[in-house]
């Protein structure tokens, strides 16, 4: 049953890659299929549909497109906007800013990473929280800072960053909780 | 009343300034009938943002601060009621700018947070378009060219060049097409000049590239914008969209025959497409590489041909130097640095946000006489320029103009214009150790010198920041700085080692003690501190017992608490907890 890597987070990627439905990036495809230079914009497309760049979509964006599976990789991995592994439901930017990094935002990162229970890149078993950061998320003036989907949060500290993922995390499982 | 504004760049949206324009859309009726209400751009204020404006009938304007629908409605309440202005949250009007404001000569940010950012009219009544105007109707493009080489604009994107040169080299190439391509990848951490203009003043940088396809001939143009930057991106759509729509962009612009037109591309975040050769290979679909120069873009540039590439904020500054000349724009600043710059202060600052300042004004009086000075009143260390290029100017320099030449001889660089502002409480050594890990991380991975250089320099700074450091890391600093230095392809790794000569040059003596003392003299690398209860100052309120994260805090209420140091993890969590009447939290 165990995957002798011990990588749980692989094996879910894994399986979720049978539901990936290639159709749906068809119309971005023939849009773009024979336009000079547009890689880049497809794989912003496409990973805004799938919210992430499958590698079966990578491989079916390289046969469509008519270029080596390795240019499209490798295009894919140098850019930092790029995620070949789906993200939580709450994407949570920490900024890494100079602003940001005076003002202690590596305390904090110590703090959501044990909190989370994660390292920084990687997503909680529940799937709920990815913790990421960004090079600056221009709202220097508030800093330190985070983006949790879009949502600025500043300025933090490490106990007020907790606070916020603990009320996410409240809400979520109160949410849950009310369904059933 | 004729107009309320909200600011809605996005430090205002981060600050929240959407839920006061939401609630003025809806209350508007009921409020202030017949007022006009308006969204513009960042002022440049980010510290008192979200801000709003009220324009009296007779064209005062008055600017608050820290503003929420309810304080909105009392500013909007008294200012009806005919009592003038509602001091308690003024921050600063028309006749009596604050000492933020009054300074600062705003020509690059001269309708920021004046005009509504989608709007092509009110960039119209600003004077806009007036240049281009003036340029295809009235000029050659030879004429126009020697304008910008009497104002003296140097690019604001980092190296300073000539701006008439480049456009000129450009010119002078047969091949067709040509290109106009405008950098908006600012990748510098901590600065936002760029993104705060393409927000609020999109019209701006288009006009400036317009112009600038007519000097050197070129059809099409090409904005490289950071995709982290969706606001700038969608205000730029709208006002392309709006200047095809007049005849501004497109086929036969004006009537005058000249046609031109620009599409926008989003970089994919990654630093070094900031680098023009870069760039170039990221807007065709690849990955950003730098190449040798020359050939220069302007030679050989996007697909092989003749191709201007400059910053926003250097586009920024060409329909103003149209419009009032060259020798007016050469009046401003230094002999050899022309016109303004803008700066994005942060840090411990005071009084963070944008300010365009003429060149030539010293640090000081940036720092001190707009920024306010240091956030609670700290003691001045250090201010970090240029980015991850960039260096440390110490206390003793404050006196230094902004010019290109006087910040280069300091040993840091003027870069695109971000200003941070460091405390006692910033770790030199730890500032060098950071942006070697941008850098290191950012590096493309061509050129040896810069993937494994600026790899082993920072493993020398990391474990000196550890604790770990030995003697002889200085001098190993030191050689191999200057080899990744003169050794690198491109900007990104010549002046990744910036960071480590200048805190070298000034704080020699913040990495000795790392090494010698195992020492952090600014309490700032977690291997080198301890945190600690003060048993006299401790009440034992049990704050910090339930907030620390892995529960390595004991002792009973009203007791004296006690950290484990075998279990801290350092995060400072009890710290910040720790009431400030007490601050028994010490760190050592
Ligand atoms: C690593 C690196 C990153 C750069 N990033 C930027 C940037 O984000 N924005 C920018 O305008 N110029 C950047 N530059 C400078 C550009 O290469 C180029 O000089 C500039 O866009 C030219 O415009 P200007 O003449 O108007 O300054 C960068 C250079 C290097 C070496
Ligand atoms: S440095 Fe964090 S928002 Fe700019």
């Amino acid at each position: 049953m165990n995957c002798c890597c011990q990588n749980k987070k692989t094996e879910t990627n894994q399986g979720t890659h049978t539901d990936i439905d290639l159709r749906l990036m068809d119309e971005v495809i023939n849009h773009h299929r024979g336009e000079k230079g547009s890689l880049i914009t497809v794989l912003q497309k496409v990973q805004d549909i799938y919210g992430y760049l499958p590698m079966p979509v990578l491989k079916e964006i390289s046969l469509k497109m008519g270029l080596k599976p390795a240019q499209v990789y490798g295009t894919a991995t140098f850019y930092t906007q790029f995620r070949l592994k789906p993200v939580g439901k709450y994407l949570i930017l920490l900024c890494q800013g100079t602003a940001c990094h005076v003002n202690g935002s590596e305390r904090i990162e110590t703090a959501l990473a044990e909190e989370l229970k994660i390292k920084p890149g990687e997503t909680t078993d529940d799937g709920l929280f990815t913790l990421d950061s960004a090079a600056c998320l221009g709202c220097c003036s508030l800093a330190p800072v985070m983006m949790i989907n879009g949502q600025a949060y500043g300025p933090l500290n490490s106990e007020k960053a907790t606070r916020i993922i603990r009320d996410i995390y409240a809400a979520e499982h109160l949410k849950a909780g009310e369904k059933i | 009343m004729k107009k309320i504004r909200v600011g809605l760049g996005s430090c205002g949206i981060a600050a929240g300034g959407l839920k006061v324009w939401e609630f003025l859309q809806a209350e508007q009726a009921n409020l202030a009938p017949g007022v006009e209400i308006q969204k513009t751009g960042c002022i440049g204020m980010c510290h008192h943002e979200p801000l709003l404006d009220i324009l009296e009938d007779d064209e005062r304007v008055y600017t608050y601060g820290g503003v929420t629908p309810e304080k909105a409605q009392e500013i909007i309440d008294w200012h009806l009621s005919g009592q003038g202005s509602l001091e308690k949250y003024l921050v600063s009007s028309s006749q009596q700018p604050n000492d933020y404001i009054k300074p600062q000569l705003r020509i690059v940010l001269r309708n920021c947070g004046v005009i509504d950012p989608e709007s092509l009219d009110d960039y119209r009544r600003q004077g806009g378009y007036k240049a281009l105007a003036k340029a295809l109707k009235s000029m050659s493009p030879d004429e126009v060219l020697a304008e910008i080489k009497i104002s003296g604009l140097r690019g604001r994107g980092g190296a300073g060049f000539p701006t008439w040169f480049k456009w000129n080299s450009t010119r002078m190439e047969e091949s067709q097409p040509k290109y106009v391509v405008c950098n908006a990848d600012e990748g510098d951490p901590g600065a936002f000049m760029d993104r705060s203009v393409l927000e609020s003043d999109p019209h701006s940088v288009l006009e400036g590239m317009i112009i600038a396809g007519y000097v050197i001939g070129a059809a099409n143009g090409i904005i490289y914008c950071r995709a982290e930057y969706p606001l700038a991106i969608k205000n730029l759509q709208t006002a392309i969209a709006a200047a095809r729509e007049n005849a501004l962009l497109g086929e036969n612009i004006m009537d005058t025959g000249f046609s031109f037109d620009i599409r926008i591309k989003q970089g994919a975040g990654a630093f070094v497409c900031g680098e023009e050769t870069a760039l170039i290979a990221s807007l065709e679909g690849e990955r950003g590489m730098p190449r040798l120069k020359p050939p220069f873009p302007s030679q050989r540039g996007y697909w092989g041909q003749p191709t201007s590439i400059n910053n926003v904020e250097t586009f920024a500054n060409v329909a103003w130097i149209l419009e009032h000349g060259g020798s007016a724009f050469a009046a401003i600043g230094t002999e050899a640095s022309k016109g303004t710059k803008v700066f994005a202060l942060a840090g411990k600052i005071k009084k963070g946000g944008l300010v365009e300042v003429p060149m030539g004004m010293s640090l000081k009086e940036i720092i001190f006489t707009i920024g306010g000075g240091i956030k609670d009143d700290h003691e001045f260390k250090a201010v970090q320029m240029g980015g991850p290029s960039g260096g440390c100017i110490p206390g003793h320099l404050l006196d230094t103009p902004v010019d290109y030449q006087s910040i280069t001889s300091t040993g840091a660089f003027m870069g695109s214009g971000g200003m941070i502002v460091l405390d006692e409480t910033a770790c030199m050594v730890d500032m060098a150790r950071y942006f070697l890990d941008f850098t290191q991380k950012e590096s493309c991975g061509k050129c040896v010198q810069c993937r494994i250089g600026s790899k082993r320099l920072l493993e020398i700074l990391e474990s000196i920041c550890a604790g770990e450091g030995k003697a002889g890391d200085i001098e190993l600093l030191e050689e191999m700085a200057l080899q990744v230095q003169s050794a690198s392809l491109c900007g990104l790794g010549q002046g990744a080692p910036n960071p480590i000569l200048t805190t070298l040059r000034y704080f020699r003596d913040e990495y000795e003690a790392h090494i010698n003392d195992k020492n952090c003299p600014a309490k700032h690398c977690k291997h080198l501190i301890t945190y600690t209860i003060d048993a006299e100052r401790c009440k034992g309120c049990g704050i910090c017992v339930r907030k620390c994260p892995v529960n390595c805090i004991t002792g009973a209420k009203k007791e004296v608490h006690h950290i484990d140091q075998e279990k801290c993890i350092k995060c400072g969590t009890c710290l910040d907890v720790c009431p400030g009447k007490f601050a028994a939290v010490l760190v050592n």
